[in-house]
């Protein structure tokens, strides 16, 4: 017999989709009966109370947490979000729930023996209940107590070597893609440079020195599957700069129809034969294809590397092999000065360890911000309320058309004194001899 | 319960600290043929919906089942997707970006042995525990904030709307059949935890009443210079308020300039803004992330607001179900939303799709505002 009765949440229990109603009441149940006897470390009904507080939320359309307390581990000013419950009388076993983010390891692989080990850990010590991931990509450990979280702390490095992640003004946990792992597009070693900067900047990671959050995504090519261009403030893009890998053979395979377009992506649609003229070559962005005898011919010079070429004939082209990354920066959701798509700022960099031109870029950006960003402003409003120009003065980088859209459409040019001759020191008296008042 | 240690000693919280030594290394947790080809991958392709392979270079081929998972999941849950993967995948598995657990094999005999076994798995209501699908010209996964769960701020629940949404949408997750991948997303409030503002569809939370003043409790809880910086339009002042024949420091709110961000809530717990009536959705469209054919662009708001009504959302998905079933019919092969919304120009989108264009929906948020009001005179009748 369930603690609380829950007849609007019930009604989420039936239909296709895996329902996460059904999940808590079966974590719910695993407590009650707690075949292994298990010495719970927070109140066994956890999960129970979760559900209750839920249904009534759905009965008065309105959340019942609190605002997070100040809560954390030693040390640290992140990683643990505070969170209590605001009818603790009626719900104690989820009076206070905190979460905890997990460090999520590169690519998301895992061992089963090291999920079971954070299953058994959390089972122990908070509600059973997890994000498999949250938004940034940790892994959230979902409502435990004050008491719980050292102990988790320490049980978590001492015996999983696994650290918290970011939350709060600090470095967030990066994430990256699945990347060479298992994907033929990507350019460079996401798995490796994510982690690698992810273990140098841990102290960024985990003290709040920032004005604000400042994420890192990576994105082994421009498809953006992790979506680095819309979501980080540094955003780092696969690309490669020779020319696509032609296999003429399998070109002919694709337009003969022994092998499906687009890798089969759109194999339940009713779309005809394949027509490379139509699917691929007219919907080139830049027209840089064509066919020539039987062959198909790039003129790589104005590809834009947008992709959809080798999306839809993946066994016939290739990506290049002089390879690196776009950065682009200032990315961010709406809050507060309306979102801003990520903005172009190094066109290619070379992605090669130890990575000491990427670090150099990022600590350029970091003293600036940290020096002139205010309270609760992000990388993209800092660089739209001081100008490109000052980034790229901070930045030391030449400026190339490649970081625009356009050149600007008005001719107010702040001109520095230096770059006029002469300056801007001018004698009056000597004007007038030629121009009277 | 009794209380028990870690190892932890409060007295010596530095003794033998571990700290900033990050997540594990990702090279311990591949799966060997990841492992041994890593890099050398040649090309993929679909076998059906949520399977696929990867060949590379060594001859080898990982075969990849994708099944759905609510990101919310329980701890017994992962124990399952563990045990499956001890059965078929020696041991090993991952999750995307969107929430989905990916199963591989060696072979496509397994791959499909483990789809049979993934979709013979249901929960007691009748729920796939395990859908395979979520691949390639279809509806993936719909990734989403906390909502009710366990947010302060949320203006609508996510775990909810995601699954009754998914449900409408089902057969979209278990086929390749739109004319380019669609991306769903949910963020429970307009801070956007959730970054939706790239999506096919986003599904918003948003608040439409300014927030109440607890003026007793405020001094005291908040840092009232904090709460009026938070604000974006400066609708926030500082007041003397009396209360109970004493006057206390606090806040007035300009309620004109309110745009329900809930920033001073954030930063002042006396400053609630949540209402069963006032909270509800707006639906986006027309985002994308990838630079694929044209540039990454941001959703635009399509419906200003529908009430929340839980425990199904009933009007919220009946509206995206009509989007998707518009896209579907109208929209060219490899033509994402956004790409079809602008081909077919934005007064006609509203038209197929069946939806009502309010005043609402004309920007009027500062400078950027302008450059989406028409300056041509081209349009469509």
């Amino acid at each position: 017999m369930a603690k609380h009765e829950t007849p609007l949440l019930d009604q989420l229990e039936t239909g296709p989709w895996p329902s996460f109603v059904s999940d808590i009441k079966r974590e719910a149940e695993s407590r009650a009966k707690n075949e292994n006897g298990i010495d719970y470390q927070i109140p066994q009904d956890a999960c129970e109370d979760l559900l209750g507080v839920l249904e009534l939320s759905y009965k008065h359309g309105r959340t019942h947490w609190k605002h997070g307390g100040i809560v954390g581990v030693f040390g640290y000013g992140g990683g643990v979000i505070g969170r209590y419950c605001d009818q603790p009388e009626q719900f104690p076993g989820v009076a206070h729930f905190h979460t905890l983010r997990v460090a999520q390891p590169a690519g998301k692989f895992y061992t089963t023996k090291y999920l079971k080990e954070l299953c058994d850990l959390w089972e122990l010590r908070g509600s059973g209940i997890t994000n498999m991931h949250g938004s940034t990509g940790d892994i959230i450990f979902l409502g435990t107590t004050t008491q719980q979280l050292e102990e988790i702390f320490y049980e978590m490095t001492h015996k999983h070597d696994q650290d918290l992640g970011g939350s709060g003004s600090n470095l967030r946990t990066p994430a990256d893609c699945i990347g060479q792992a298992r994907c033929e597009y990507a350019c460079y070693d996401t798995q490796a440079l994510c982690h690698d900067l992810t273990l140098e900047y841990q102290d960024e990671l985990h003290r709040p020195a920032f004005p604000y959050k400042f994420k890192f995504k990576f994105d082994g090519c421009p498809n953006c599957c992790v979506a680095s261009i819309a979501r980080s403030d540094m955003s780092f893009i696969g690309t490669w700069r020779d020319n696509i890998k032609i296999d003429q053979e399998a070109v002919k395979a694709y337009i003969g129809g022994e092998f499906p377009p687009n890798a089969g992506a759109h194999m339940d649609g009713n779309w005809g034969p394949f027509d490379i003229q139509k699917e691929v070559i007219d919907l080139c962005p830049t027209k840089c294809m064509w066919m020539e005898d039987g062959q198909l011919k790039i003129d790589d010079k104005e590809c834009t590397r947008c992709m959809h070429c080798i999306n839809v004939m993946p066994r016939a082209l290739r990506i290049g092999d002089d390879r690196g990354c776009s950065i682009l920066v200032g990315a961010k959701a709406p809050i507060l000065d309306g979102a801003q798509m990520a903005t172009m700022l190094v066109p290619f960099m070379k992605v090669e360890e130890p990575y000491d031109e990427i670090k150099e870029l990022i600590e350029n950006i970091w003293d600036w911000w940290m020096e002139e960003g205010k309270n609760r402003e992000r990388l993209g409003e800092l660089i739209k309320r001081q100008g490109f120009q000052k980034l790229l003065e901070v930045t030391g980088l030449d400026p190339d058309p490649r970081m625009i859209q356009e050149p600007r459409s008005n001719p107010y040019i702040f001109w520095k004194e230096d770059e006029v001759p002469g300056g801007f020191k001018r004698d009056i008296n000597e004007f007038r001899k030629f121009h009277q008042r | 319960m009794a209380f028990i240690s870690s190892g932890y000693n409060p007295d010596k919280p530095m003794g033998d600290r571990i700290t900033d030594i990050g997540p594990r290394d990702f090279e311990e947790f591949y799966p060997p043929i990841i492992a041994k080809n890593k890099g050398q991958w040649l090309y993929h392709e679909y076998i059906e919906a949520g399977v696929f392979y990867h060949a590379a270079e060594s001859g080898d081929k990982v075969f990849t089942v994708r099944a759905g998972g609510c990101r919310l999941m329980s701890v017994s849950h992962i124990r399952e997707i563990c045990d499956i993967a001890d059965k078929y995948c020696g041991g090993h598995l991952r999750f995307t970006t969107r929430n989905n657990i990916e199963f591989m094999t060696d072979s496509l005999e397994k791959a499909q042995a483990l789809k049979a076994d993934l979709e013979s798995r249901k929960q007691p209501g009748g729920s796939f525990k395990f859908p395979v699908g979520g691949t390639g010209a279809g509806i993936t996964n719909i990734v989403h904030t906390q909502g009710w769960i366990h947010c302060h701020t949320p203006a609508t629940d996510a775990s909810g709307p995601v699954k009754a949404t998914l449900d409408v949408l089902f057969d979209e997750f278990k086929s390749m059949r739109l004319p380019a991948h669609l991306r769903v997303s949910l963020a429970c409030c307009l801070n956007m935890c959730g970054a939706v503002h790239c999506s096919d569809i986003a599904i918003l939370g948003y608040h439409r009443k300014p927030p109440m003043l607890d003026h007793e409790y405020l001094d005291k809880m908040c840092e009232i210079p904090l709460a009026i910086a938070a604000c974006p339009t400066a609708a926030i002042k500082p007041s003397k308020i009396e209360v109970d024949g004493t006057k206390v420091n606090s806040v007035v709110v300009n309620e004109e300039r309110c745009m329900f961000c809930g920033n001073c809530y954030t930063m002042c717990p006396s400053m609630p803004l949540a209402d069963d009536v006032g909270d509800g959705i707006v639906l986006m469209a027309g985002g994308k992330v990838s630079n694929r054919i044209s540039a990454p662009k941001f959703s635009k708001v399509v419906v200003a607001f529908i009430p929340n009504e839980p425990p199904r959302w009933p009007k919220t998905t009946e509206t995206i179900k009509k989007m998707v079933d518009a896209y579907a019919k109208g929209a060219n092969k490899y033509e994402r939303l956004g790409d079809w919304a602008e081909r077919i120009g934005w007064e006609r989108f509203f038209e197929v799709c069946d939806l009502e264009f309010t005043h609402h929906l004309i920007d009027d948020f500062r400078d950027p505002a302008y450059y989406t009001w028409r300056q041509t005179s081209q349009f469509k009748f």
